[in-house]
């Protein structure tokens, strides 16, 4: 099959198989400790640990949306920083 | 009785998954590729990094239709729902008149998009438009190719005409479903109409009015046939939403990367949005 129409790059690639391989490391967490540990953190809510990933992931692009637009120039690493630090705060507070 | 483990059941899940992977998860992907490359056809691509979302991002252009989308989104809620409930509220419960009304109200639902872009761009016109007309003949001064806010109110109204019946018809389906003992009750308490509303069917009416309102959020900030076919996005740019901008910039400029790039914030908006009202509303469930 000839897939040259998806328009494929390295980084794009290394990109969503770093999603499946988050989504597939939450299925082995789920596997292993069943019910998705649901809690009420700093937001006043219920979450599960799905919930915590969705919210890292959603406000990480926003992170580097938010570094883009406001001018932080090409250099993503540092909102890829700060998004890692953002997804631990979210798995550790919400 | 114990419960069966089986799980072969994963298995039933296979065919949802395909769909969703080639509907979805596989255009989701071309896009973000697009979003990083440029491309003149032939199936050639340059590597453009990130400078196509910090072009979106930085350009008035963005910003100015994202803001006509949030005001328009935030209208239609605050017209239809309320309407919606007090339609549904006053429509009959029993007899001739319910089927009388439920065919009524999913009139509008059954019309093509397109077609209702068109009944009311013909409507509208002052020249042979039944509405255009008949305000010219009242003495208003109306013509929705000109004036902003004539081609805003002509959207605002094409939408509430063609959408509130979906929220009425979700609202009645809520309402419907309370047993008459919740009103008995009420009824010896000596309940008022308010209290009644306030504290039996409004309560009752909360899932579908959270069904409701993403239904119609999502579909009026991603709105695009009808203002199309009615104002093209004029006059001016003063009816140019992000999707019509999106089509312009990718169909008509052929600047698919750029139009890459702002399909993929588009669609962070959505998902962000959707997710905070889905929160809000499903939390306050909860806890009521």
């Amino acid at each position: 099959m000839n897939f040259s129409w998806m328009a494929w790059t390295l980084p794009t690639a290394l990109f969503f198989i770093t999603i499946a391989l988050l989504l597939v490391g939450m299925g082995i967490w789920e596997y292993v400790s069943p019910g998705g540990n649901p809690r009420v953190g700093i937001l006043r809510f219920e979450t599960t640990r799905g919930d915590r990933l969705f919210v890292s992931l959603l406000g990480s692009a926003f992170i580097h949306l938010a570094w883009l637009g406001l001018g932080g120039g090409q250099d993503l690493w540092w909102a890829l920083a700060l998004s890692v630090v953002y997804a631990v705060g979210v798995f550790r507070y919400v | 009785m114990e419960k069966t483990w089986n799980n072969k059941a994963w298995f039933m899940v296979l065919p949802v998954l395909v769909l969703v992977a080639f509907s979805a998860v596989i255009p989701l992907m071309t896009v973000v590729n697009y979003s990083v490359q440029d491309t003149f056809g032939n199936n050639e691509f340059f590597w453009a990094g990130t400078d196509w979302y910090v072009e979106v991002l930085t350009s008035d252009r963005f910003w100015d239709a994202l803001t006509r989308n949030l005001i328009f989104s935030a209208i239609i809620l605050a017209i239809e729902i309320p309407l919606g409930i007090i339609i549904a509220l006053n429509m009959p419960k029993k007899g001739l008149g319910v089927p009388v009304c439920l065919v009524l109200m999913a009139l509008p639902l059954l019309i093509p998009w397109n077609v209702v872009g068109t009944i009311w761009q013909v409507f509208g016109r002052v020249d042979i438009g039944l509405l255009g007309h008949t305000l010219e003949a009242l003495g208003i001064n109306y013509n929705y190719v000109q004036n902003p806010m004539d081609a805003w109110v002509t959207l605002i109204v094409m939408d509430v005409w063609h959408w509130t019946s979906l929220v009425v018809l979700l609202c009645y389906a809520g309402l419907v479903s309370i047993p008459d003992a919740y009103y008995q009750a009420a009824k010896i308490d000596g309940a008022s109409r308010w209290s009644v509303f306030r504290y039996i069917q409004l309560p009752k009416m909360k899932r579908v009015l959270l069904i409701a309102f993403l239904l119609r959020f999502m579909d009026s900030f991603m709105i695009y046939t009808e203002p199309f076919v009615v104002t093209g996005g004029g006059p001016g740019n003063s009816t140019t939403f992000l999707s019509i901008d999106l089509v312009k910039m990718a169909i008509g400029q052929f600047d698919l990367g750029p139009a890459a790039a702002l399909s993929i914030i588009y669609f962070l908006i959505v998902l962000l949005l959707s997710w905070i009202f889905y929160t809000v509303m499903t939390t306050s469930d909860a806890q009521s």
